[in-house]
């Protein structure tokens, strides 16, 4: 990977893939299967305790957790009639969260979503739940809620429906996907331009006495980086969560307040 | 991708290596296309949080509400970054 002099960055191919474990299994679906064992067994741990006593240990970390979810997500957007929808923002604040985090663990290094495949899924799961629940809530109505907000002028209808429709069908779930997918995909990256700046500097072969002392000036950039795709994880998975909280009040409210 | 086929071929006719000469514009092209996609959002989100803190220093009380609302408004804002990123990337190594 690296050359004798120089700095060579790798094709991406290296960066993103990675062997077969066994059969289409690599190590992204490991990390997504652990992510998912994880959070469940989180849960489950945290349910077995006593709920009478002072919560302790996993407990207080789920209490914790669902309050965050509870007050930060749920009221924020879909307000005391909402409180319904936190197991499922929940899980998907966690198993994003836990798809993430991996990004800056040692031995995997890798956000399993700064692959396409898990954030298209859960932006599709996304997806079909807010019309799903736009149906229900209005019938068949919700397409014409969603075509055209009240009060439109008719003359204006075709346009804005068009509009309408290519943001709320195709735009919607795609934003969704490319930015929990590219801000993920970004951050590895750059901690892994930084880590090859690093080893390039620290391990030069020059006459430049002061080329390999600045090796510091990179691995102090990555230190920083690090810490920063710790909160870019978190951020990621709360944005995710209450913009999926926000597309299913639409749904649930139509547009505007008029009904 | 049609650019980069008359590309192909005026190099071809010049001389040089058409593969040479492909990654070349698009390593360049790649560059502009994440330089120029990250103007517009870096400008929005400046503007976004400087407002939010402003609004935040002036209604402290109302800081909750106000943090909300500038999530969202900088995850719909960087939208536009992270695709010129993507097109960066598909420009680089696709």
């Amino acid at each position: 990977m690296l050359a004798a002099r120089g700095l060579v960055f790798p094709p991406i191919n290296e960066l993103l893939r990675w062997q077969d474990i066994f059969p289409t299994f690599n190590k992204i679906a490991l990390i997504a299967c652990l992510a998912a064992v994880l959070g469940i067994g989180l849960f489950l741990i945290a349910s077995r305790a006593d709920p009478m006593v002072a919560p302790t240990g996993p407990r207080n970390l789920a209490e914790q957790t669902i309050e965050f979810v509870e007050e930060g997500i749920v009221m924020q957007t879909l307000g005391k009639d909402g409180l319904k929808w936190t197991p499922f923002l929940l899980s998907l604040f966690i198993f994003i969260f836990l798809c993430n985090i991996p990004g800056i663990l040692p031995i995997f290094q890798m956000p399993a979503t700064a692959r396409i495949a898990i954030p298209l899924t859960l932006s599709l799961l996304v997806w079909v739940i807010y019309i799903g629940v736009g149906l229900k809530h209005q019938g068949a109505a919700y397409f014409g809620h969603l075509l055209w907000p009240p009060g439109v002028p008719t003359a204006l209808k075709p346009l804005v429906g068009a509009i309408e429709f290519i943001s709320t069908i195709i735009v919607t779930p795609f934003s969704l996907t490319v930015r929990l997918m590219a801000n993920m995909l970004a951050g590895h990256i750059l901690l892994v331009t930084f880590a090859l700046l690093t080893a390039a500097l620290a391990t030069a072969e020059t006459s430049q006495f002061l080329l390999v002392p600045a090796s510091i000036l990179p691995f102090g950039m990555l230190v920083f980086l690090t810490a920063f795709e710790i909160l870019v994880a978190f951020l990621q998975a709360y944005i995710f969560a209450i913009l999926a909280a926000v597309y299913i009040s639409n749904s649930t409210a139509g547009h505007g307040d008029e009904h | 991708m049609e650019a980069f086929s008359a590309l192909v071929a005026a190099a071809d006719e010049a001389g040089i290596d058409p593969a040479d000469a492909k990654n070349t514009a698009a390593a360049a092209g790649a560059g502009y296309a994440y330089g120029l996609a990250a103007i517009g959002p870096g400008i929005g989100i400046g503007y976004l949080v400087g407002k939010s803190v402003e609004a935040m220093a002036r209604q402290p009380e109302a800081a909750g509400m106000v943090r909300t609302t500038m999530f969202f408004g900088i995850a719909f804002t960087e939208a536009l970054a992270l695709i010129g990123f993507v097109v960066f990337i598909l420009l680089k190594f696709a």
